[in-house]
């Protein structure tokens, strides 16, 4: 293409990019770089329905100025981001000088809250994502050699958790795993420890967060990959058929290199997605267990004071997780396209 | 059923309120406040005033759009209905407006100690009150031979007692879901043991003492006692255990208590034998584990004065005795005249009687509630000491504070 066609064929979408995606990153950028003016405290009478007592509040005239002057508040650079809450840089410093083995400097770092969460999202990005790769393909082969007949609702089927809302769909294995529910009952039977429960251990919360990730995901796989077998090459089948390749070798030697580029795809958005983990926490009230990047996220802006610049810290960490993660995936895609 | 009644409630609230006295604005009045049985009624109160439109958007999201709601130049929302913990949150962003000069001129007759002052400038005017006490099944004390627990060291005993029997095995129930559930109850016992969350007149946070550890090790007995799944169960999950039968003992909001007491939900066994007592005391200690609370309505400072005046006093008749009828008597602890109790709420006035705190009104406390819920739960499971657990919720609010201009 021209370079001038080039440029306004591709204008609308940059211009909504630059609005959508480029301007809010860059706010949340200036955000994470600036915390709250200093507040000056003054001690006060406070009386409610229930008598009166000295407290605290914060002297309002005192920061109108400096809040009119500065809206933003006070740089801080990067101070957000080594904080406890976040990077921790310190702490990590003393916890490897204090340390005396790996095991024990792990534990100490899984104690931080965003390596904690970074341990969580990684651990569960790196399970989820093959596991739903390979589950999908099974499902996609199984669903493309059943009968014509029956294959409509099958596949309306092996839709259906994509389609529930992810936290209803969370809720319903949610309560299925209580002690009293149908799994979480028939665990205890099998386990034979009538006092087993999901919801309260550790790494049972995990295995079960990882169990509905895949099931809400692996839809998605199968979706694509069995688009993909239908574009398989009949010719080249057959002539393996031919050759004597049973069932396994049809699909080792052509069915898998054909659906390979197709892999990748999913690949980059379930690491994608995976890495934003977040509303199973929530609908599994697992935070004791386990917490995400998202999660930390959604944590700062709910409660009764709102931490913008943590959340904001919190977020460019996400991005630059997410890159870090993609980078492989882009730098092949890259080169692949460099050769042509 | 629930829908009717609350429909029910309103309409009983708007031929009451046209009947009771008139009410005449001349200016807009937006509220926004949380969504519960109480809050419809005052809102439906407001809404019979005439002259001026009064709309209401109530929901449980509402911290999370109140300030932001209020924070433009005209505000969207002219009143917040807020609680002791989120009226700093408004303050903090200077956003509501004191009522001094209100108060002076169209509310005289409003009772002073319903009057929030801070500095002397009126920011609230409260209109129920609420409490955490304990709950408790008298057939089952009964049945074991036990006195009404006034103390969490009795409850203990009395849990021993009705799990050795084989009444329940998990007979002790609380809200100590991880997150504001968890540091709610922390709080709670942190002040039955006596303890001060920051160093006199500062926001410096001083809970890793011998009251925190107590605090924390008294909670970890309790729930040997409870479900397993205790940090997963909020007040909601937590009330259904004991309507399910099988939670004996619990602490649980006055506001709630209704909910355990009714038909619905429970066999009869259940319900008719739910009794609200007082709130407990822990170590012995005077002051109850249990924190008191109050609902008020605010007015929202950047609004025009007409709007200011036509909302105080929309919000003033929306809280008058126009609004008591049979249906909203029972639905909280009214700080209104002619409210007459039912035993449901004797938790709570026996909570005001024994001088119970009220929660913290701090700037800075909401941050440490935040920090509390956190980073408590990993004691509970078991995952580090006590000691180690509050000096993480401490560096966790210390680095929000800084944040946020409370500390350098």
């Amino acid at each position: 293409m021209k370079h001038k066609p080039f440029f306004w064929f591709v204008l609308p979408s940059a211009l909504a990019m630059l609005l959508f995606i480029f301007f809010p990153i860059v706010s949340v950028l200036v955000q994470s770089v600036h915390v709250d003016h200093e507040q000056v405290i003054k001690t006060v009478e406070t009386c409610d329905l229930f008598g009166c007592k000295e407290s605290t509040t914060v002297d309002q005239g005192a920061t109108a100025a400096l809040r009119a002057e500065r809206p933003l508040g006070q740089f801080a650079g990067l101070t957000t981001y080594a904080d406890i809450n976040h990077l921790a840089i310190n702490k990590v410093g003393e916890n490897w000088q204090q340390s005396n083995s790996w095991r024990e400097f792990g534990s100490q770092m899984l104690n931080l809250p965003f390596y904690k969460a970074i341990g969580f999202t990684l651990t569960f990005t790196f399970i989820v994502t093959p596991l739903v790769i390979i589950f999908g393909f099974i499902i996609a082969v199984a669903v493309n050699a059943a009968v014509q007949k029956i294959r409509g609702p099958l596949i309306f089927f092996s839709l259906l958790p994509m389609m529930i809302t992810p936290l209803v769909g969370a809720l319903i294995l949610f309560w299925m795993v209580d002690a009293r529910g149908i799994i979480g009952a028939t665990l205890q039977y099998l386990a034979g420890d009538p006092d087993l429960s999901v919801k309260a251990s550790t790494p049972l919360t995990w295995i079960m967060l990882m169990v509905y990730g895949v099931w809400h995901a692996a839809p998605f796989a199968f979706i694509v990959y069995y688009a993909g077998l239908q574009s398989v090459n009949q010719d080249t089948l057959e002539a393996a058929r031919v050759d004597g390749a049973n069932r396994w070798l049809q699909i080792r030697h052509v069915i898998i290199p054909h659906l390979l580029p197709l892999t990748t795809f999913i690949a980059l958005m379930q690491l994608m997605d995976n890495f934003r983990v977040f509303e199973p926490i929530v609908s599994f009230s697992a935070e004791a267990h386990a917490t995400s990047l998202s999660w930390a996220i959604f944590n700062d802006l709910g409660g009764e004071t709102r931490q913008l610049s943590s959340a904001a810290a919190t977020s460019v960490l996400t991005i630059i997780g997410v890159a870090i993660l993609l980078s492989p995936v882009l730098v092949r895609t890259w080169r692949e396209f460099d050769r042509k | 059923m629930f829908l009717k009644r609350v429909a029910l409630a309103s309409a009983l609230a708007i031929t009451a309120g046209t009947a009771y006295a008139g009410c005449e604005i001349s200016g807009n009045v937006s509220i926004v406040g949380n969504e519960f049985p109480a809050i419809h009624t005052v809102a439906n109160g407001a809404g019979t005033c005439n002259g001026g439109e009064v709309k209401a958007n109530l929901t449980a999201d509402h911290q999370k759009i109140n300030v932001d709601g209020m924070s433009g130049n005209p505000a969207e929302y002219t009143s917040a209905i807020i609680a002791n913990s989120s009226l700093v949150a408004l303050m903090n962003e200077d956003v509501v407006r004191p009522l001094n000069d209100l108060v002076a001129e169209y509310g005289q007759d409003i009772p002073r100690n319903q009057l929030i002052t801070i500095d002397g400038n009126i920011m609230a005017v409260a209109f129920m009150a609420n409490a955490q006490t304990l709950a408790y099944r008298k057939d089952v004390l009964a049945e074991i031979g036990v006195d009404v627990p006034s103390t969490y060291e009795e409850v203990l005993e009395a849990a021993e007692k009705i799990r050795a029997a084989g009444i329940s095995k998990y007979p002790v129930g609380g809200a100590y879901a991880a997150g504001w559930n968890l540091a709610q109850e922390f709080t709670n016992m942190y002040i039955g043991h006596s303890g001060e969350f920051y160093k006199p007149g500062t926001a410096e946070v001083s809970i890793n003492n011998a009251q925190g550890v107590a605090a924390l090790n008294m909670m970890k007995a309790l729930t040997e006692y409870m479900n397993p799944d205790f940090l997963t169960h909020d007040s909601n999950a937590t009330g259904a255990e004991m309507e399910a039968g099988n939670v004996i003992l619990m602490n649980m909001w006055g506001s709630r208590m209704g909910n355990l007491m009714d038909a619905e939900g429970a066999e009869e066994q259940v319900y008719s034998n739910i009794t609200v007592g007082a709130p407990l005391t822990v170590g012995g200690g005077s002051t109850p584990a249990s924190t008191l609370w109050w609902d008020g309505w605010t007015v929202a400072k950047n609004v025009s004065d007409e709007d200011a005046v036509a909302t105080f006093l929309a919000m003033k008749h929306g809280t008058s005795p126009a609004i008591l009828n049979d249906e909203t008597m029972g639905q909280a602890v009214w700080m209104i005249e002619g409210y007459t109790p039912a035993p449901v709420n004797d938790g709570v006035f026996a909570a005001i009687a024994a001088g119970t705190t009220s929660y913290p009104m701090l700037p800075y406390h909401g941050l440490l509630h935040t920090a509390l819920g956190n980073n408590l739960a990993d004691f509970l499971l078991g995952k580090e000491s006590a000691e180690q657990a509050l000096a993480d919720a401490e560096a966790a609010y210390t680095a929000a504070a800084k944040e946020k201009g409370f500390l350098n």
